[in-house]
């Protein structure tokens, strides 16, 4: 039934079960499972998460002052959210406020991070599906695949995340897992020369977020006939704004929104995220399955990350993403909501570009350069969140501590496992409309737009399941003449 | 995805190596005849334990990648605790609804009782230091192969975290 080495059947679970696995182009370890009927009709499909490390029992006993060192090896793409996330749980435990130059300088860290991450997400993982195809040679659909295919566009994706982590790197002296953001505050002021360099960059990255969704809005027309099978469905939307609904990314209070743009809760303090979000279990998957109380599970599904956030928030600060923002209003149709996840990669260019923007004011406002940075404090209150929108979406650090400042409870809701209950109806809904037992073969092509629409999402698995550390990643290489290794071994 | 910082370099190495498998690219199935394999990561469950075992098999050269690959590091700050401890605080303690440990082995792999290093469960010939490694620390190491060598890290790339 399915043809070449790409995907095989799992006999044991089911008599006719397809596996996809693993799940590629997305970062961490996943498969996808469908199962189908006699007639090869679709009657189900499910996303497993296979990572599990368990951080919210093991940092129990670490100190505070650890934490955002700790967490941010959560994850290797967003490590600058989990860091300054963890500083705010920290904030809020010393109880202080604070200084100005350290909000703009997390806030510009937190930018920064959207940046590369969006980038990578955009143009190394996602972009080979759209510019070489959904049913372009496996082999080479990937980023080298696109290298080959269009260098100009790739170096300048692969420039645009460069500039993110540049950013990162700058403000705490490495790329991945800096310790710079600590509770109180951050480290090290900003200096004048690093400020201009980071500046010099911006008219480049403008110019290349302008690439991207041109790039975009080809590829809406190209795949018209199937993008309204992406993910098309009303899920709540989730995502803190600012305190006049603003689009927001460091503050802020939480809006949920329904598919049909009805407000059904505003202006919630996120300390008080636990009374409203709960989170189920599923025997088939390590990632758990968090749902908006009221509902109740699962109808309490709902959606986190660029979607929800340029969906809920009654404007964007900036002119250049403002603008695009009300073109991806008008797909909506007469809801006011763009319901169809294939429109994350749109939001997502957007934040791209608000990102870029913000960047450039943010470091063109004299107080960057302050040099009062951090709060000191010793443990004034014994339980901290912190929330913050990391790329993927809202995401809380919640400790307790003791009076010494040692961990007695951590507990963390990230934006990836928010998504969980979509991304599972997501991969049903593109199963079945391109399944069909009547039309015969299942391609590979189908099953690369299966988990095309998983990478919609561009969820971030080591970190969402809390993997400290990482799925084993094979990279290999091979070269070209395939006879370094005999030499090597002469 | 340490691999990626190496950015524009990425576009040299793009006509010197041939990328046959990885979470970055879409072949599914663990190719044969490979010359050089980059392992990232603990070894924390079955499966992870699996592939190590045919990446061994199937590859000439192997490199732990990263802290985690060559002593654990923060996957392995589980060890002090029992799996079931940790997951009762995940799946039950910590949730609202259907508490109970995930159990689907069909579908999900079961973990180990503790996190190891790759060099616990199968040979390996060269190791790369760093959380994660740096850009240039790669770039070194792929150059060195590319050239027919094994990597001798200098000194100043020896270093943890
Ligand atoms: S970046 Fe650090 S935490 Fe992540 S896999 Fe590599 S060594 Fe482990």
């Amino acid at each position: 039934m399915v043809e070449g080495l790409y995907y095989k059947r799992n006999e044991k679970i089911m008599s006719k079960m397809i596996t996809i696995s693993p799940v590629t182009r997305i970062e961490g370890h996943a498969k996808i499972t469908i199962q189908l009927d006699d007639n090869n009709d679709v009657i189900d499909a499910r996303f497993h998460v296979n990572e599990f490390r368990g951080f919210e029992k093991f940092t129990e006993g670490r100190l505070l002052w650890e934490m955002p060192g700790i967490t941010s090896r959560i994850c290797g793409i967003c490590p600058a959210s989990h860091l300054v996330t963890s500083a705010k749980a920290g904030d809020d435990i010393l109880a202080v406020e604070i200084p100005e130059t350290a909000e703009k300088l997390r806030r510009l860290l937190t930018l920064a991070q959207w940046l590369q991450s969006h980038a990578l997400s955009f143009f190394h993982l996602s972009s080979p599906d759209f510019l070489l195809g959904f049913d372009s040679d496996p082999a080479t659909r990937n980023v080298f695949g696109l290298i080959a295919a269009d260098k100009e566009f790739t170096k300048r994706g692969i420039r645009l995340r460069k500039f993110g982590q540049e950013i990162i790197e700058i403000l705490g002296g490495r790329r991945i897992h800096t310790p710079w953001t600590v509770p109180g505050g951050v480290r090290e002021p900003l200096e004048l020369a690093k400020r201009d360099q980071m500046l010099t960059w911006i008219p480049e990255a403008r110019e290349t977020v302008g690439l991207a969704l041109d790039a975009l809005k080809k590829i809406h027309k190209k795949y018209a006939k199937e993008i309204p099978e992406f993910g098309n469905f009303r899920t709540l939307l989730v995502g803190l704004v600012s305190k006049d609904g603003g689009l927001e990314y460091y503050d802020g209070l939480l809006r949920i929104k329904d598919g049909n743009d009805n407000t059904i809760a505003d202006k919630i303090e996120p300390k008080k995220y636990f009374e409203h979000f709960g989170e189920a279990v599923e025997p088939w998957s390590y990632l758990k399955f968090p749902y908006y109380k009221p509902f109740d599970y699962p109808k309490g599904m709902y959606r986190v990350g660029p979607l929800a956030r340029v969906n809920i928030c009654d404007y964007i600060e900036t002119p250049l993403a403002e603008a695009e923002r009300k073109i991806f209003k008008s797909l909506s149709g007469n809801v006011n909501v763009v319901n169809n996840s294939f429109y994350y990669h749109y939001a997502r260019c957007i934040e791209m570009l608000f990102a870029v923007e913000k960047i450039e004011m943010l470091l063109k406002d004299p107080a960057i350069l302050g040099l009062t940075i951090r709060a000191q404090a010793s443990i004034n209150r014994l339980e901290g969140i912190g929330c913050t929108e990391a790329p993927r979406g809202v995401l809380f650090h919640h400790y307790h501590v003791n009076k010494d400042g040692v961990i007695q409870k951590a507990n963390l809701l990230i934006a990836t496992a928010q998504n969980n209950l979509a991304m599972n109806r997501t991969v049903r809904q593109i199963a079945s409309y391109f399944i069909d037992g009547k039309k015969g073969k299942i391609t590979e092509g189908i099953l690369n737009r299966v988990e095309a629409g998983i990478r919609c999402y561009d969820p971030c698995l080591s970190c969402s399941t809390h993997a400290l550390g990482q799925m084993p990643l094979h990279v290999e290489l091979l070269s070209a003449g395939g006879e370094v290794l005999d030499e090597v071994r002469r | 995805m340490s691999f990626l910082d190496m950015d524009e370099r990425l576009i040299e190495l793009a006509d010197k190596i041939e990328l046959v498998y990885s979470p970055i690219a879409d072949i599914k199935e663990f190719p044969e005849n490979v010359d050089v394999t980059l392992v990232e990561g603990a070894v924390t469950n079955s499966e992870n334990e699996e592939m190590a075992h045919l990446i061994r098999k199937n590859s000439r050269l192997v490199i732990a990648f990263g802290d985690c690959a060559t002593t654990g590091n923060v996957t392995a700050m589980r060890n002090p605790f029992k799996v079931e401890d940790i997951q009762r605080r995940a799946y039950i303690e910590l949730a609202d609804k259907n508490q109970r440990i995930p159990d689907e082995y069909i579908t999900i792999a079961q973990l180990l009782k503790t996190a190891k290093p790759l060099h616990e469960i199968i040979k390996v010939d060269i190791w790369l230091h760093g959380c994660p490694p740096t850009a240039d620390q790669i770039w070194f190491a792929v150059n060195e192969l590319l050239q027919g060598r094994i990597p001798v890290l200098p000194p100043a790339y020896l270093r943890y975290g």
